[in-house]
């Protein structure tokens, strides 16, 4: 099998966008390029509102993800499920293709008896450790967010920490918004591990609009560009896992 | 865990039967008897037997959870979690869970069995489970989550056991699931790759755990932290040692930090009873035994001398 990268995106966000394109429907673009979002919430006064709960869950499942809401406290924890989960979820889109080759049109690894899925996973979580990640952050820092951003960069540490425990690569990069005059600022470029994040992260001005979807587009850009760049270097190196999922 | 997801949860009445699609097993639900964020495991019983059930929506869960466990069951004899009966889907309507079948293991929670028996019990377990990790470490695995939460005690014989094992990682690869205050990555005191020492960072904040029923959050972190709780606390202060240098990863293997705590017991002993140290110290020390013994021919001589010089008196009094 060819060793390939997933790819992510990762939304910490804590309430509904007001500004740009629908999320949504920027969401089911990235799926289209085989570029996976994740959404996490953080609870404010311990409650979402009904309206922001649904477009997190809306963006996740439109973007092939995985979606959690959390109290600040749990961030780290949940940060680093939420991305190991939507992992193997993309890796048993991968095997499930593979097995359909093999066994015929119908046949996921839910429909095997017990004990053959448990032979296949073996496959799925050998992928997990050692296959190539790329996860790109998006913080929302609007104003509601500003004094979770401390609790959202040690996740963030945190997160690092868990990657790269694993056998495969990593890289990270992490963007935030809204911007200071464009709707999404770049904070860190690709890198291996997040200990160089800026400790500017907690003291960025945050305004009152919140641009999810133009965020998500920005994203998704950065993943086109690095990738045109990349493509030259190592040709088709990661066209794998491309249309996971 | 106080995990909140979006998916529904679910809920099986009491009473309900489960039935598998594959292996057609009946399992009638009795209780919860626990909710986490993968899954909620029931009280069943199946043939008129108790068995616990844990049930998922989601199949990875289940399917990794029972590789863990086929793993562990390969080999006999030293069981640390519950034994694997079945692993079977259900499906009710349009829904569909996984779930598996396992040993129920019936005891006390660790924290709450230490609370009621004493601390004198702390050093019995984590002995026990130090020996249990010893064999899983053996056998390739690190047991990642682990917490008092996931300790069961049985009575009578008295065992520790494992009853979560959705942590339970192979060695090499990264920890799958931990749980802040037992996680060395947390504390800033390593990696979260699964090896042996991972699993002793853990043991040893079970053993802080015993002492701060509620924990503590982190401030500084690090060692320094770490250091500054054991030794303010009462009675914990006396494991200094030994849990520093699980901390800090000394211990490469479960037997190392098992033989310490159990020489470090003994030693406890000896200072209850001071006539015994010299005694112990003897075997060890062989060249300080050769010394004590010219030293002993010599009072002997003395001795022979002066009573000597004594008797000579006592016959010179005699014939005077």
């Amino acid at each position: 099998m060819k060793q390939g990268t997933i790819k992510q995106i990762l939304l910490i966000t804590d309430g509904c966008s007001n500004e740009g394109e629908d999320p949504v429907a920027m969401a089911a673009l990235a799926k289209e390029q085989g570029v996976t979002v994740n959404v996490i919430g953080v609870m404010k006064n311990d409650t979402i509102d009904e309206q922001g709960m649904k477009e997190i869950e809306s963006i996740a499942e439109q973007g092939g993800g995985v979606s959690q809401v959390v109290y600040t406290e749990m961030l780290s924890q949940t940060v680093q499920m939420v991305t190991r989960k939507a992992m193997t979820q993309t890796l048993q889109g991968v095997v499930n293709r593979e097995l359909k080759q093999i066994l015929g049109s119908e046949t996921e690894m839910e429909d095997l008896p017990p004990e053959k899925r448990g032979e296949v996973f073996e496959v799925v979580e050998e992928l997990n450790d050692t296959v190539n990640l790329d996860v790109l952050i998006l913080v929302d820092t609007s104003a509601s967010m500003k004094y979770k951003l401390p609790t959202v960069k040690e996740a963030l540490l945190d997160l690092s920490l868990s990657l790269n425990a694993r056998t495969g690569n990593n890289r990270f990069s992490v963007f935030v918004f809204p911007g200071k005059k464009q709707f999404v600022n770049k904070l860190m470029d690709w890198t291996p591990n997040l200990d160089t994040l800026p400790s500017i992260f907690s003291k960025l001005s945050s305004g009152g609009m919140t641009p999810t979807g133009p965020a998500i587009k920005e994203a998704l850009r950065h993943f086109t560009k690095k990738r045109s760049i990349r493509g030259l270097l190592t040709a088709n190196g990661d066209e794998y896992f491309e249309e996971s999922v | 865990m106080a995990m909140n997801t979006l998916k529904s949860p679910f809920n099986i009445p009491n009473g309900r039967c489960i039935e598998g699609k594959w292996h057609k097993n009946r399992y009638k639900i009795q209780k919860e008897l626990g909710r986490g964020a993968n899954g909620v495991v029931y009280l069943a019983e199946w043939k008129g037997r108790k068995v616990a059930v844990k049930i998922s929506d989601n199949h990875l869960t289940i399917t990794s959870e029972t590789n863990v466990l086929k793993a562990l069951s390969k080999a006999q004899g030293i069981a640390l979690g519950p034994s694997l009966l079945d692993v079977d889907d259900w499906e009710i309507g349009s829904r569909k869970f996984s779930f598996y079948a396992m040993e129920y293991i019936e005891g006390e929670h660790f924290l709450q069995f230490i609370k009621r028996k004493g601390m004198v019990w702390l050093d019995i377990l984590i002995l026990q489970l130090l020996s249990d990790l010893q064999s899983l470490h053996e056998r390739g695995w690190i047991f990642g989550d682990l917490k008092p939460d996931n300790l069961i005690v049985t009575p009578l014989p008295v065992k520790i056991r494992c009853i979560d094992v959705g942590g339970t990682t192979a060695i090499g690869r990264s920890i799958k699931e931990f749980t802040e205050f037992f996680d060395r990555g947390y504390w800033g005191l390593g990696s979260r790759r699964a090896e042996p020492s991972y699993d002793l960072f853990s043991v040893a904040m079970i053993i802080v755990n015993a002492y701060y029923p509620d924990r503590f959050p982190k401030k500084i972190g690090g060692i320094q932290q770490l250091q500054k709780m054991i030794v303010q606390k009462n009675g914990l202060h006396k494991y200094e040692p030994i849990l520093l240098r699980a901390l800090t990863g000394k211990y490469h293997q479960a037997k190392e930090m098992r033989l310490d705590l159990l020489t470090f017991g003994q030693k406890k002993i000896k200072k209850n009873q001071p006539s015994r140290p010299l005694k112990a110290k003897v075997p060890s020390n062989p060249p300080q035994s050769k010394q004590k013994r010219t030293a002993g021919w010599l009072e002997t001589i003395f001795i022979f001398l002066i009573i000597s010089l004594f008797y000579s008196l006592y016959i010179f009094g005699q014939i005077g």
